[in-house]
């Protein structure tokens, strides 16, 4: 796709401190008063114009929210975040009806970021030199700007809309969904997204259909002082096949923006969903100063036979991710896998990992993790394997592997690993290692640079999971990963 | 000897033996031959009780002796052996400890004496040397670090010791080169005796000019398709199996 | 994120089940008839104070959310008190007997002169009981507590409440000490009690010494044991020191092991747990000088409803140090393993290679083994690893063993022996391994049975 070509090169030269993304849409907003209360509830469901039980749910997270606390276990610090200093809802002024009347801004933002909103541009796509077509949803601070590729979907029986239209037009997909992968009172974050998530993308897959191209979602925070609470919903029905594929920027503000998603895939009998995401959220500067607060729930659940799914997730942005995207294993055979490249410099904190619950017979589940910590970054992979007493023949294979570029960063591996079947058979496998002199100097006395040297070897570290990704993403990955990287030695 | 009766067997809800018949009588050398996948290695594993095989017809008796409803230690005592194709390594278990246990197991069901310290490490270091097992070997776990070659002249040491009746050498010479082919094609014609009978599974001919059989039988999808004198072996080496193939198609 | 949601902090709270106030309480009540003005009485009132505000732990504080404590501590029996010779005896019969061993006795945590070999220890090693090293104020006693880690730990704070009883052990610099000195301790008797030692041991630059600790006690009483050992290896020196935890198994045993390693000192660590209801054993090993290193090994065996919990802190605080980690775990029936282990690499602590293993084996649908393996790597340039496996014996294995004639018990065993023989060979002293082995064939048998 040549628009990700050009946001590869444009990417390039780009060192840690000038974040690619960091520009500002100047566009007229709509935003619901500061602050969180069941009024900016009600004003949100109200500006969505949702059916009464939509509200309802959204109230009971709110009450349910409002007793609980915030999770303290995972390794990242930062000052306690003032939820009433937030704006939790924000829409560009005139809402769009079609494509054609959205305000040209945020089409050149889009533009700018390499997502070829306009079906034109995306058809101009096809041409370029990786031949495959991409239906995107833009997500602009709280609202769904929109989805390309529609009609084409369309007649496939695959429904592709964002989630606040969903909720209307497909309110029993939504009611039997919502919520069934990742409960209201889930945790912390979750329940805050299930009060006020402001839009996200709504994905189904009708039984036997295997998706005609890969489904996209850009995500992008725009406005001063607002939270995104992005929800996702995915739901392939029987024998079914969907790849999804995420991006994620912001611009570049001296205040912490908070991002609060909340992701649910449910796959049905002898369905498979695929789960790319490349996560490249403004980082903060090269002081720490600024940067999203990256607190997301996203889970799988395998709820049929022989379903799969998969997650990939390149981490390259945000000042802190907590994010550990995870797979219920709950039909017989179904199969779990969570591939991840989590790379951090400067002052970033990540704490990501997964959990694979083993419930069915025989399941499977498979973590390959790479973390590269460099800067005064923090880097910890936190996962869980259990298999329960009925998951008979639950099989794990675990490698996670950290590389530390400089001695003023850390690696942290923290598994869980937990059998309550002795026909399960777990393998967990870490390692901990630097960047070896001799790989080094072998490139450098082949005239590569430090830094393209570096950039070199650690993408070999990640190259596993760079090929689980789609070949655009892929490519877009290994760019950043040298982006990120930069500033990183010498 | 061995008197195999319209046998079917399958793994999962997969049928691989279809109705096989094979009688062997006591002293003699039948050759198992077929292309891959016709099921010779299913035939060794359910003669010798491998657990993931189900029998859902036939019989097979051994010595007079119906041996389906045995486990597999209890076909070993009878005297029933299996050289593997793939010997599996066991780590942290010494060879020689583990020679010394199969021995004592296989006496003491069949109501015999133990064999002393003394006595078994005189046996082993009188068979050991001929199949080229040094003493360095034995101490070893079963198998770790062994060659190929080498595992399967352990496979053929334990063969001697335990002085089965009925040997089955399943794709013994496969990843063999011809000298080893030569050390264990010996090691196995010393162990020739007209109250011992031997099954060869094999896909190649060669073994055969080593270890020459009596009769040669084709196996195909399952069951015997052909059976004849030693020179069936040469005659396939010549022709394939390509016929076979074709009257399965 | 409920599996993994366990907070960081532990919150201050006032103690609160019957079994933590019967604990403060008598606790409180001993200090007042005990502790002194002096440093340990401080330290000792410092403890009480820290197990007041966190009492015992539970499944929501990290480091125990696989063992909770305050759930499985339901009665607290009384303290234990002197020993007569009656008692000497019969603590006598339930020791195991370790070749060529000098012996030291502990009965339900308490000294006893009389069956230990006190005067009779090995050229270049002194022994005093830790009542007469506090009142003489000998240099050992003054570093009790030296070694304690940073964190709150519900085992050791009540160790050094309750701080009385024990031994210090000096081994000269230099010494080479051929003959091991036993350390035993026992439970015997039918009544339950509550026993805590806390031994301290300093061994010189270049010494060498092998140390053997054993717990045991009379099956089917509910007493609680409870034993702390700092030990400092020097410059150079080197350490033998092999655990055996053969509890009775309705005890309960609280361990605690706490390290420091010296520059190019070497431990060879070996620790067998098979006993007791519930057992935890703690080490906090700091390797604090270069070129040190660290061997740990261990086996537990557990069976019926068992649970057995192994939690290491591994503490590289400089540059250029080894430790090697090989645990296996082999569970029948309902029992329960855990295992944890901990790599902290700082930030100094280059050149660090680290590599733990924990391996389990379980027999049986009903038990269950929890591993958390930990990496915390401040130093790039550093080897370290971990791995953790879980399964049952393995098939081909076992079917080549039964083609070879062995019956399925008879297969098994050899197997479970391999798996667990692995860790044995780490321990150098043939002898020792012997003893090891012959223990835990011994569990075995009993368990075929």
């Amino acid at each position: 796709m040549p628009a990700v070509q050009e946001t590869v090169e444009r990417v390039r030269a780009i060192d840690v401190d000038q974040y690619k993304y960091g520009f500002v849409t100047d566009i007229e907003s709509e935003k619901a008063p500061k602050g969180l209360s069941e009024d900016t509830i009600r004003y949100i469901s109200a500006r969505k114009t949702e059916p009464e039980w939509m509200l309802e749910w959204r109230l009971d997270a709110y009450r349910r929210w409002l007793t609980m606390e915030e999770p303290t276990w995972a390794r990242v610090s930062y000052p306690a975040i003032d939820f009433q200093d937030y704006y939790y809802y924000s829409a560009p002024k005139a809402a769009p009806k079609s494509i054609d009347e959205i305000d040209p801004e945020i089409l050149k933002t889009y533009e700018k970021l390499g997502i070829p909103l306009r079906e034109r541009d995306a058809l101009l796509g096809i041409e370029g030199a990786s031949g495959s077509r991409v239906a995107v949803d833009a997500v602009f601070d709280s609202v769904s700007v929109a989805t390309t590729f529609k009609e084409e979907l369309a007649k496939a029986g695959v429904i592709f809309m964002p989630i606040s239209e969903a909720i209307r037009e497909h309110p029993e997909l939504v009611k039997k969904y919502l919520g069934s992968v990742v409960p209201v009172s889930d945790n912390f974050y979750a329940t805050l997204n299930s009060a006020v998530f402001s839009d996200g993308s709504f994905v189904y897959i009708p039984p036997g259909v295997r998706c005609p191209m890969e489904l996209s979602t850009y995500f992008r925070i725009n406005e001063r002082n607002t939270g995104q609470f992005e929800r996702t919903l995915i739901i392939a029905d029987e024998g079914s096949y969907v790849s999804y594929l995420e991006g994620c920027t912001a611009p570049q503000r001296d205040e912490n923006q908070l991002h609060a998603a909340v992701v649910e895939l449910v796959a049905l009998k002898d369905a498979e969903i695929k789960y790319s995401t490349v996560q490249n959220w403004y980082p903060g500067d090269k002081d720490g100063k600024g940067g999203i607060y990256n607190f997301v729930t996203k889970r799988g659940d395998c709820r049929g036979d022989n379903s799969k799914i998969s997650w990939t997730q390149v981490e390259t942005g945000s000042a802190i991710t907590w994010k550990y995207p995870s797979c219920i294993l709950r039909g017989d055979n179904s199969q779990g896998e969570f591939y991840s490249i989590a790379i951090s410099n400067g002052h970033q904190q990540v704490d990501s990992g997964t959990k694979m619950v083993h419930l069915g017979k025989n399941t499977s589940s498979r973590i390959i993790s790479k973390g590269i910590a460099a800067g005064h970054s923090d880097n910890t992979y936190r996962g869980l394997v259990s298999a329960h007493r009925r998951a008979t023949g639950a099989r794990n294979f675990t490698n996670c592997d950290s590389l530390l570029i400089g001695n003023h960063c850390g690696a942290h591996t923290v598994p869980y690993m937990e059998a309550k079947n002795a026909s399960a058979q777990f393998e967990h496998e870490a390692t901990t290692s630097k960047i070896s002199e001799d790989q080094l100097f072998y490139c450098l006395q082949r005239g590569l640079s430090q830094e393209e040297s570096v950039a070199l070897i650690v993408n070999g570290f990640v190259r596993d999971v760079l090929q689980q990704l789609p070949m655009e993403f892929a490519v877009e990955a290994q760019k950043l990963i040298a982006v990120s990287l930069e500033g990183s030695v010498g | 000897m061995l008197e195999i009766k319209n046998l079917h067997a399958s793994i999962g809800d997969n049928e691989i033996l279809k109705g096989l018949n094979l009688t062997i009588p006591d002293g003699e050398i039948h050759a198992i031959m077929g292309p891959n996948g016709s099921g010779k290695s299913t035939l060794s594993y359910v003669l010798s009780g491998k657990p993931d095989y189900e029998v859902t017809d036939g019989s097979v008796t051994f010595d007079g002796q119906d041996i389906l409803a045995l486990a597999p230690e209890e076909r070993a005592a009878a005297g029933l052996f299996l050289a593997f194709q793939y010997p599996i390594e066991i780590p942290g278990v010494a060879n020689m400890t583990f020679l010394r246990a199969a021995m004592n197991a296989q006496r003491k069901a069949r109501g015999e004496e133990e064999i002393s310290t003394p006595d078994f490490l005189k046996l082993v270091r009188q068979k050991a040397p001929d199949l080229g097992m040094s003493p360095e070997m034995l101490r070893r776990g079963v198998n770790v670090g062994f060659s190929g070659g080498e595992k399967k002249r352990n496979e053929i040491l334990q063969m001697a010791l335990l002085e089965p009746k009925l040997c089955i050498l399943d794709e013994t010479d496969s990843g063999l080169d011809i000298d080893a082919l030569k050390v264990v094609a010996h090691g196995v014609n010393a162990l020739r005796s007209p109250t011992r009978s031997m099954l060869v599974i094999t896909h190649y001919q060669r073994l055969l000019d080593h270890i020459i059989p009596d009769v040669v039988h084709v196996m195909h999808k399952g069951r015997i398709v052909r059976s004849g004198g030693k020179e069936l072996a040469l005659e396939l080496e010549e022709s394939g199996y390509a016929a076979y193939e074709q009257d399965a198609a | 994120m409920s599996a993994m949601d366990a907070p960081v902090r532990t919150p201050l709270r006032p103690v609160r089940t019957a079994a933590e106030e019967a604990l403060a309480l008598t606790l409180q009540a001993t200090l007042d008839a005990e502790a002194g003005q002096g440093r340990i009485g401080e330290v000792r009132r410092a403890a009480l104070d820290a197990f007041r505000a966190h009492g015992l732990p539970h499944r929501r504080v990290e480091e125990w959310k696989y063992t909770d404590l305050r759930a499985a501590v339901r009665d607290v029996p009384p303290l234990s008190t002197a020993p007569d010779a009656a008692a000497e005896a019969e603590a006598l019969a339930l020791v195991p007997s370790v070749p060529d061993a000098a012996r030291i006795l502990f009965v339900a945590g308490a000294f006893a002169r009389g069956a230990s070999d006190l005067a009779a220890l090995p050229e270049g090693v002194a022994a005093l009981p830790l009542d007469s090293a506090i009142a003489a104020a000998d240099p050992l006693a003054d570093r009790i507590g030296a070694l304690s880690p940073d964190r709150y730990d519900a085992a050791l704070a009540l160790n050094t409440g309750f701080l009385k009883e024990g031994l210090t052990l000096h081994v000269d610099a230099g010494a080479r000490v051929a003959r091991p000195v036993h350390l035993a301790h026992a439970f015997p008797g039918g009544k339950p009690a509550a026993g805590f030692t806390r031994t301290v041991i300093v061994v010189g630059a270049g010494a060498e010494v092998t140390l053997v600790e054993s717990f045991s006690g009379t099956v089917g009483v509910a007493y609680h044991a409870n034993h702390a050992m700092e030990l400092v290896v020097g410059d150079g020196a080197t350490v033998h020191l092999v655990r055996l935890q053969e509890e009775g198994d309705a005890a309960l045993h609280l361990g605690t092991l706490m390290l420091e390693m010296g520059r190019g000192a070497k431990l060879n660590h070996f620790s067998l747990a098979q006993g007791a209801a519930l057992s935890r054993f703690s080490v906090y090993g700091r390797f604090a000088g270069t070129g040190a290193q660290g061997s740990l090994s261990g086996v537990t065996l557990a069976r019926g409803r068992q649970h057995a919990d192994t939690t290491l802190l591994l503490d590289h605080a400089v540059a250029g140090c080894e430790s090697r980690e090989l645990f296996k775990t082999v569970l029948a029936d309902a029992s329960h393993g855990v295992f944890q282990g901990k790599i902290v690499v700082r930030r100094d602590a280059q050149k660090t290679d680290g590599r733990m293993m924990s391996k389990a084996l379980l027999l049986s649908d009903a038990a269950e083994m929890d591993n958390k393996p930990e990496l915390e790597i401040f130093a790039d340039d550093v080897q370290c690893g971990h791995g953790a496996t879980v399964g049952a014996l393995d098939d081909k294995m076992l079917f080549y063993l039964r083609s070879r004639g062995l019956p399925q018990a008879e297969a098994e065993l050899l197997l479970i022996q391999a798996f667990v023989g692995e860790a044995v060979e780490q321990v150098e002293s043939e002898a020792l391994r012997e003893l090891l082995m012959d223990r835990m064939v011994a569990w075995l048998a009993k368990r075929a049975a």
